[in-house]
């Protein structure tokens, strides 16, 4: 027989606001151990929340990039579960009436474009961390754990999908579909190794063509886009074998191993929570009036599916687009800035989906952190087309731009790349060049069109590189038919 | 010779402000009071006699240089422990909390310090305010100074206890379902719970959180609203705190209470209530005519189902709100071979029978497939409490029903019989659910020498009609400062 999956994803994605959602601590990642903490993201007798606005508004500007309803009254509720990274041992979330419902997001998969409902979007706060110390990180086995509560209470916007998904390839292209939403939007790292977006899958298989869905399984513990699309593969493979083995799949939730390439069964205990959600007493409804939600619709900026149609009305290829709507409002915006001040848009997009995008990588940081901005950009495109800089040397010059050396022409000064294309400078190097390879010249002279390749070669020699090679091949063809 | 330890706030402060009085001597006759007392008492779970003399020091030496704090500058109060104190133990009445010391002030807290009173110490409680008669407290219960083989009430007992018997100026106390009005009946003293969200939760330990509200436990209605000026107030803090304004309680005051409509509860005030308790309460209510008000018997049927809807919201609330309580970061650890054993044994041995009934009712209430009949079916009759109030003062202006049905009881009389001791607190429990302001206040005496309350009930933010009426009740009930016989010698009556 053969069979159809249902895929259904939710999104966690960790907010980037100064500080967390209940309390004045920071909501920065990477501090030590329990420094970012207070009495109400530990969870100590007697301590209150109280909700951060930027948060609500930055949950309604994700709502509204996905074509949801916002709700003008939406309501906290506690969910009641003990676990001791949860300082209350319940957190607080929502749950019958979320701050946006009834979204969509359109997602392309070779070439094919499909539509996910967005069933809704609310809003939690996370929990803090255990690390497992013995017994190969894992609880069970631990000789002990340790916790550390930074992360206690940091705004976490959940993002559920309806089962609308049928590949882990389409799966993928949503996640990344999101996480390039998400970026345009700057309300999220949306890093996926450090987990301020995270991924869970949940899954069924059913006989092709029929309409009852199957058991549904859900899959966690993905840290990547790649391991996403295996963990669904596999679980998809899994489960067609068991019932074609004549087994039946367990409602449970199951755990991505990244080495083994396997999904493996967690505790079954939790598959029987029941979370007692009731309306959080500490907390008022969330209040979101027509015109404050308006508001933040007109301060959304541009979306990926709008920047893609604008940028490929410029004449990007739809690679380098992917690549440039990928990172985010701040590559979008020095994009932009130097196309606005008159820079060749191919040119430009070749350079901030190579050497710049090489950059950060490499170096591991934030384009935001670095000094490269459109009007940057657009004085080497300048110096570039101008004749300048070769294109290699504009390439160096960007990097010694990004590593904060200064300019894009106080780099290529410094860095002594600016060509000679000056032809009476040129001249005088030519002629030494000439008398220095007699034989060469005669053959020039005899209209070899091979030997113009090395004399430009011994030319960019005596040069230091610095010639420019057009200009030199274009002067020496010139001499042979003086 | 009186002990200035017997004197109400409004005569301490003037004493101390025209220097006829120190902050350390005004102290030290509450430290006296307490020895006197204590032994029988048990009010106390902590009296932080080290910081609060230098605190009294600090109130002279302000003085002295011509510095008056604010209203409450010198004045030995009370703190119930379930609202955290920096660097003083808070227990909450529970085990599970034994040895805790916070690091930050409850807001209520920073608001009396920095009115300049003095924090004598930490009063007892049922542990984490589940109880009418501190009974349950996980460090013994406390005695009513009227009749020491009897409760003072609950859960503020200590509180009620340390006021009337002088171990204490004023106190607060917190209110879930009558824990602030209830012990101030059974102790002969006032108490008063304000209006949902007045004064600021942050740093009360939570019981309850859609119900708890903190207030003052004082000798006199002039007292409870100075104290109430001082907690009341925004807090950012708080997410449930009122915005708006904040006026001054103490405004209508003697001003009597001539063309007030007042409504007698019918169904507080007929069956169910002892018959002595009944006749100071009609007596009362015959002054308030007296005195000019309009005064007309009131029916609110839903108040049949409040003490019920009452134990299923406020068990539901709880059930969450003690979760924290796991071993994990502060408090009693017992070990386990797991996390789970080891929050599962500290939570066995930390907690009481009463908390651990609470958590389990609670628990079942907020369960799938439950959830509907109990807490769902909980919050309609919550509503309907709160539509038969606003009804109610469509036509009257307070309601008014005995504060207790009962007086102080016998300690051990009723620990068998939960059902037996939820009923203490009918007559309290409405104004929690509608989150209106309620008031005892003192009128007179039963057969066996103990104290019977009157409560007066206001609408949301109706405070300074509560005060005006319960400011009559006390000038006509000629109560008149009456104190425990345990301390008459020492008060020099």
């Amino acid at each position: 027989m053969e069979y159809e999956a249902v895929i259904g994803i939710e999104t966690h994605v960790e907010l980037a606001t100064a500080s967390k959602m209940f309390c004045g601590c920071p909501a920065q990642f990477g501090a030590d151990p329990n420094t970012n903490v207070c009495p109400v993201c530990l969870g100590l007798p007697g301590a209150l929340p109280v909700p951060n606005e930027q948060a609500i508004e930055w949950i309604v500007a994700i709502g509204l990039a996905l074509d949801c309803e916002i709700a003008h009254r939406s309501q906290f509720h506690r969910k009641n579960y003990f676990y001791a990274d949860q300082p209350k041992n319940y957190q607080i979330s929502q749950f019958d009436v979320p701050v946006c419902s009834g979204g969509r997001l359109d997602i392309e998969v070779a070439g094919v474009v499909s539509r996910v409902r967005i069933n809704r979007v609310h809003m939690e706060e996370d929990t803090g961390k255990m690390i497992h110390v013995g017994g190969g990180g894992r609880i069970k086995d631990a000789d002990h754990s340790l916790l550390d509560f930074n992360r206690s209470g940091v705004p976490l916007v959940e993002i559920v999908t309806e089962p609308d998904l049928s590949s882990p390839q389409q799966a993928r292209a949503f996640a990344q579909e999101l996480q390039t939403i998400v970026l345009a939007l700057g309300v999220s790292d949306a890093k996926l190794e450090e987990g301020s977006m995270r991924f869970d899958g949940n899954v069924s298989i059913r006989p092709k063509g029929t309409q009852e869905m199957g058991t549904k399984v859900e899959v966690k513990n993905m840290n990547s886009f790649r391991s996403l699309e295996r963990a669904l593969a596999y679980e998809i493979e899994r489960q067609t074998a068991a019932l074609e083995a004549g087994e039946q799949v367990l409602q449970e939730t199951r755990h991505w191993d990244e080495g083994a390439g396997v999904t493996g069964g967690m505790r079954s205990k939790e598959e029987s929570s029941d979370y007692r959600y009731f309306p959080e007493p500490d907390l008022v409804p969330i209040e979101i009036n027509d015109t404050r939600r308006e508001a933040i619709r007109n301060a959304l900026p541009e979306l990926p599916a709008a920047r893609r149609l604008r940028w490929a009305a410029l004449g990007i290829d739809p690679a380098s687009i992917a690549v440039l709507v990928a990172g985010g409002s701040d590559l979008a915006g020095v994009f932009d800035g130097a196309v606005a001040a008159g820079a060749d848009p191919k040119t430009v997009a070749n350079w901030l989906t190579g050497e710049v995008t090489a950059f950060l990588r490499r170096e591991l940081v934030d384009l935001g952190a670095t000094p490269l901005t459109g009007g940057y950009l657009f004085e080497l495109e300048r110096l570039y087309a101008a004749g300048d800089l070769s294109s290699t040397a504009a390439k160096q010059v960007l990097v010694g731009v990004l590593a904060g050396e200064g300019s894009p022409a106080e780099v290529a000064e410094e860095r002594d790349l600016i060509q000679i294309s000056d032809t009476g400078a040129l001249a005088t190097e030519i002629d030494r060049v000439l008398a220095e390879h007699p034989a060469a010249y005669q053959r020039l002279k005899e209209g070899d069109p091979k030997v113009v390749g090395f004399l430009v070669g011994q030319v960019m020699k005596v040069t230091a590189g610095k010639a420019d090679p057009k200009v030199v091949s274009t002067m020496l063809r010139q001499k042979a038919e003086d | 010779m009186s002990s200035p330890a017997d004197l109400t706030l409004a005569e301490a402060s003037a004493g101390l402000r025209g220097g006829k009085l120190s902050a350390r001597e005004l102290l030290e006759a509450t430290f006296d009071r307490a020895s006197l007392t204590e032994a029988e008492l048990h009010a106390y779970l902590t009296i932080d006699h080290e910081n609060a003399r230098a605190a009294a020091a600090a109130a002279d030496e302000a003085q002295a240089n011509g510095l008056w704090v604010g209203p409450l500058h010198g004045i030995p109060v009370a703190i119930k422990d379930n609202m955290v104190t920096a660097a003083l133990q808070t227990t909450a009445g529970s085990q599970i909390l034994a040895g805790y010391v916070p690091p930050y002030d409850a807001t209520a807290v920073t608001a009396l310090k920095s009115a300049g009173a003095i924090i004598v110490g930490k009063t007892n409680l049922d542990e984490f305010a589940m109880g009418s008669s501190t009974e349950n407290s996980g460090y013994g219960p406390s005695a009513n100074p009227w009749d020491t083989t009897r409760v003072p009430g609950g859960s503020s007992g200590g509180s009620a206890a340390a006021v009337a018997a002088g171990s204490a100026m004023i106190a607060l106390g917190s209110d879930t379902g009558g824990s602030i009005r209830q012990p101030a009946s059974l102790c002969g003293v006032v108490g008063m719970k304000p209006t949902y969200g007045l004064v600021s939760r942050y740093g009360l330990i939570a019981f309850a959180s859609s119900l708890d509200q903190i207030g003052p436990i004082s000798r006199t209605v002039e007292d409870a609203a100075a104290t109430l000026e001082v907690i009341a107030g925004h807090d950012p803090l708080d997410a449930t705190s009122y915005r708006g304004e904040y006026p001054r309680y103490r405004s209508l005051l003697g001003e009597g209470v001539s063309g007030l409509r007042v409504g007698v509860v019918a169904e507080l005030s007929g069956a169910g209530i002892h018959p002595e308790v009944l006749s100071a309460f009609r007596s009362a209510v015959d002054s308030l005519a007296e005195g000019g008000a309009i005064v007309s018997e009131v029916s609110l049927p839903s108040m049949e189902y409040a003490l019920s809807a009452y134990y299923l919201i406020a068990p539901a609330e709880c059930s969450a709100n003690l979760a924290r309580f796991d071993g994990v970061r502060y408090g009693l650890r017992v070990d386990g071979a797991t996390v789970e054993e080891m929050t599962a044994r500290t939570r066995a041995a930390g907690f009481g029978p009463e908390v651990t009934r609470r958590i389990l009712l609670g628990t079942y209430a907020l369960s799938a497939g439950y959830y509907d009949a109990f807490y769902g079916q909980a919050q309609k009759v919550r509503t309907l409490v709160i539509q038969d109030f606003t009804r109610a003062y469509e036509g009257v202006d307070v309601l008014v029903s005995p504060t207790s049905p009962i007086t102080a009881f016998e300690l051990g009389s009723r620990t068998e019989d939960p059902l037996s001791m939820y009923l203490v607190d009918v007559c309290t429990i409405p104004s929690n659910l509608a989150g209106t302001p309620g008031i005892s206040v003192p009128v007179g005496i039963d057969g066996a020498g103990l104290p019977i309350g009157f409560q007066i009930m206001a609408p949301a933010l109706g405070e300074e009609v509560l005060f005006r009426v319960a400011a009559e009740v006390e000038r006509a009930s000629a109560w008149n400062n009456r104190r425990p016989p345990m301390v008459e010698a020492d008060h020099g009556v």
